[in-house]
């Protein structure tokens, strides 16, 4: 438990430039990609609580749309969702391109399995990379493969290998992580819960401190999950579910149910909102019990902006011990929503965990 | 077998997905697979047929007692065959685009904690020929559904509707008969009412006319893109239990004792409601408690997995060195969700089987939880109690 006393946020100078000396400088995150490909559709649904139905209502973007989402309280991602269309992308990488592509954190690059024109896509996607990395050399880049449910399932896998090599290839110095997605299905929330697992700071030191509670608590799963988004921000599983081979725990053979569960979660919030009226993004229940034969879940509010998700094995003793555990272990995590530091810049981070460990 | 703890009893289609499903645009299942379910559904029943002793058509007689039969009629294209689709295979909405004219009679056995048969008839056969033997149809019918497409013509559906009625009251005066006004969820309530009233007026002149008076039919406004298909089966299905004020003063007593707003007894399967409170039922309510089954299932079909034999030995060793089963309280899924809002919380509580007690709590109840179950508890047992008497009489 004395590790727990050590979780906080290192305070760290601002890196700032010249041109404005106090405001803190927060890492930008692009969304770019061809226009009809879904980038709009994706963000309203993962931060704007729409569901996959409503995104017929959006239009097309026109040049960006700028939103500051809050993320886990003292995390805001500068969200540049950018038009596709092909007059704005000429805009961004001729006269825009030091205010597009400076300073910025992550870059997710949609490309539709369904455009007819791969290799003008390419072509752009290049130019996209080399202003990057003109002004922004140490972002991460992430390309999503969406409208993954148009592509008949057999044929899924090879020509989503298929168009990631390809654009692998074209990538010049930054080593993409690529997803394939689809709004239709539990996709989505995987490749938006690994960004934005990437962009919370010390993340590491969440992850130590759930598994300690984890193994306190005597759970076989521990999950975080953002308030509003319900992404799973970390978890925790346990190596203790023993079985005949002493070397290897046996694990839950469901591998996507993170995505599952906040899919499910996010469609049942649907429902809740409209039997109690209040808005989408508020946040809907404060906890859920489920008791089975075989196994017991539990979640509640943690914290203002996140939620606790624990699986154990079935037990009263076990069941309620674990549960007052972690209303009384919320404290030790208060400072995952603590008020806007400045170590919200990425390049902070290494350090500020340096700093600790 | 327990749809609660395995997560679906009727194989998905698609099992890489768990939640509500899906009203999007559609998915890889080509025409040619869902034809080939029905086909395949087609032939099992009459390979049934072949074999004499296995029939699963009652003979109208006291071995058929017990299984009562829904009739799905109606003009063709009026949505019998979504409607059985949607409600008692689990198909989407949007997917029911792709069903074909039915062309014989579909029989579907419905096994849940009641035994019924559902006949999905062919739109375009006209039953009151006298080739067909009415006997063999309309003997052991349980609900005759007249399904009305709305937003079409619908007076011939009236005529054929008025006609079936009329040739069945000498034989079968007390056919319950249910007309689903079809297909309502595009149009406006005030149309919807019109429309409602229109029929009413038709086919109560109509039966008056020829003598009929106060026909027991009732009339019920759905669509499935909704709850409101699932809503008119349960009020179809209430009316097949003979013992439900048994069952309606044990929820009764319940949420007296425990000041639920509203109790359900829900079948998992189909999630039509067989017995509530006697409450007024507001769909909101229903909805919610729907949805709420959902989400458990999937939940459970998540981490419900089979944990290995050798981590349960370790889970009943040290430090309880009990049975798993001994640790636990109740046997049974139980689960509840307490909304922000106003604090309401909503409890489930397995029944058997096939069935669920859902509830919408008041205000403050969850502290109260333990006094909750236990009540719960009680009531349960009378509701087993009751099945249990029932099933023997049978």
């Amino acid at each position: 438990m004395a590790q727990m006393n050590q979780l906080s946020l290192q305070d760290e100078p601002a890196v700032s430039p010249a041109s404005e000396p106090r405001k803190q400088k927060k890492k930008k995150v692009l969304l770019m990609g061809k226009s009809g490909s879904g980038k709009s559709s994706m963000r309203s649904i993962i931060f704007s609580n729409y569901i996959a139905k409503d995104t017929r209502r959006l239009g097309a973007t026109i040049d960006v749309d700028l939103s500051h989402v809050k993320f886990l309280g003292n995390l805001t991602l500068n969200l540049w969702d950018c038009g596709g269309q092909d007059a704005f992308m000429e805009n961004y990488l001729s006269q825009q391109r030091q205010h597009v592509f400076s300073n910025v954190g992550v870059l997710i690059y949609v490309f539709d399995i369904e455009s007819r024109d791969f290799d003008r896509d390419l072509l752009t996607y290049r130019s996209i990379i080399a202003a990057l990395g003109q002004f922004s050399p140490t972002a991460s880049v992430y390309i999503l493969i969406h409208k993954m449910d148009l592509v008949v399932p057999n044929q899924r896998e090879d020509i989503y290998n298929d168009r990631v090599s390809l654009i692998r290839s074209k990538s010049d110095s930054f080593d993409p992580t690529p997803f394939a997605t689809s709004i239709w299905d539990q996709s989505l929330y995987k490749a938006w819960a690994e960004i934005i697992h990437d962009l919370v700071p010390n993340l590491d030191q969440i992850e130590k401190h759930l598994g300690s509670l984890g193994k306190l608590i005597m759970a076989e799963e521990v999950l975080l999950f953002e308030r509003t988004s319900f992404l799973v921000v970390s978890s925790w599983t346990s190596k203790e579910i023993i079985t005949s081979d002493k070397d290897h725990p046996a694990q839950n053979p469901t591998y996507d149910r993170n995505e599952r569960l906040s899919n499910i979660i996010k469609n049942f919030k649907q429902s809740t909102s409209r039997y109690t009226g209040t808005p989408k993004s508020a946040e809907q229940f404060s906890v859920f019990d489920l008791k089975m034969p075989n196994f017991c879940m539990f979640l509640i509010k943690f914290t203002t902006n996140t939620y606790l998700g624990v699986v154990l094995p079935p037990g009263e003793e076990r069941y309620n011990s674990a549960k007052l555990n972690c209303y009384i272990a919320r404290t030790q995590f208060e400072d995952l929503d603590s008020p806007a530091r400045k170590s919200a810049d990425r390049g902070a981070t290494s350090e500020s965990q340096d700093a600790v460990s | 077998m327990n749809l609660l703890r395995k997560g679906r009893r009727w194989p998905k289609l698609d099992s890489s997905y768990n939640g509500s499903p899906r009203q999007g645009p559609v998915r890889h299942i080509s025409p040619a697979q869902l034809n080939l379910e029905r086909v395949h559904e087609q032939n099992r029943l009459n390979v049934q047929k072949k074999d004499g002793t296995k029939a699963p058509e009652p003979a109208p007689g006291p071995a058929a007692k017990g299984k009562p039969r829904l009739l799905l009629m109606g003009q063709r294209r009026s949505g019998k065959s979504s409607i059985s689709s949607v409600v008692f295979h689990k198909m989407p909405p949007n997917e029911t685009l792709f069903l074909e004219s039915t062309a014989r009679i579909q029989k579907d056995s419905m096994h849940s904690f009641m035994d019924f048969q559902v006949w999905d008839f062919p739109g375009q056969v006209d039953f009151l020929d006298p080739s067909f033997d009415l006997d063999a149809i309309f003997g052991e019918i349980g609900a005759l559904i007249w399904v009305i497409d709305a937003q079409d013509d619908y007076l011939e559906a009236i005529n054929r509707l008025n006609s079936t009625i009329l040739n069945l009251q000498p034989s079968y005066p007390n056919v319950n008969v249910e007309v689903f006004i079809h297909k309502v969820d595009g149009l406006s309530d005030d149309y919807k009412l019109d429309i409602q009233r229109d029929i009413m007026q038709r086919i109560q002149d109509e039966l008056s006319d020829h003598g009929v008076e106060n026909a027991p039919i009732n009339f019920h406004l759905t669509s499935i893109y909704n709850h409101s298909i699932f809503e008119a089966f349960s009020k179809v299905i209430q009316k097949l239990i003979p013992h439900l004020p048994t069952l309606e003063a044990l929820l009764n007593d319940l949420c007296r004792a425990c000041r639920f707003e509203k109790a359900y007894l829900f079948d998992v399967l189909s999630k039509i409601y067989i017995a509530t409170d006697s409450s007024p039922v507001d769909m909101p309510s229903y909805e919610i408690c729907s949805d709420y089954i959902d989400v458990i299932v999937d939940v459970s079909e998540i981490y419900g997995w089979e944990r290995p034999k050798e981590y349960i030995e370790f889970l009943e060793g040290q430090p309880w060195s009990k049975k798993l089963e001994d640790q636990v309280a109740c046997r049974d899924a139980e689960s509840a969700i307490v909304l922000t809002d106003m604090k309401r919380p909503i409890m489930l509580r397995e029944v058997n089987k096939y069935l669920a007690l859902v509830a919408v709590m008041c205000e403050g109840s969850y502290e109260k939880m333990p006094s909750v179950t236990m009540n719960v508890e009680s009531t349960v047992k009378g509701l087993l109690e009751v099945f249990e008497i029932t099933k023997q009489r049978k």
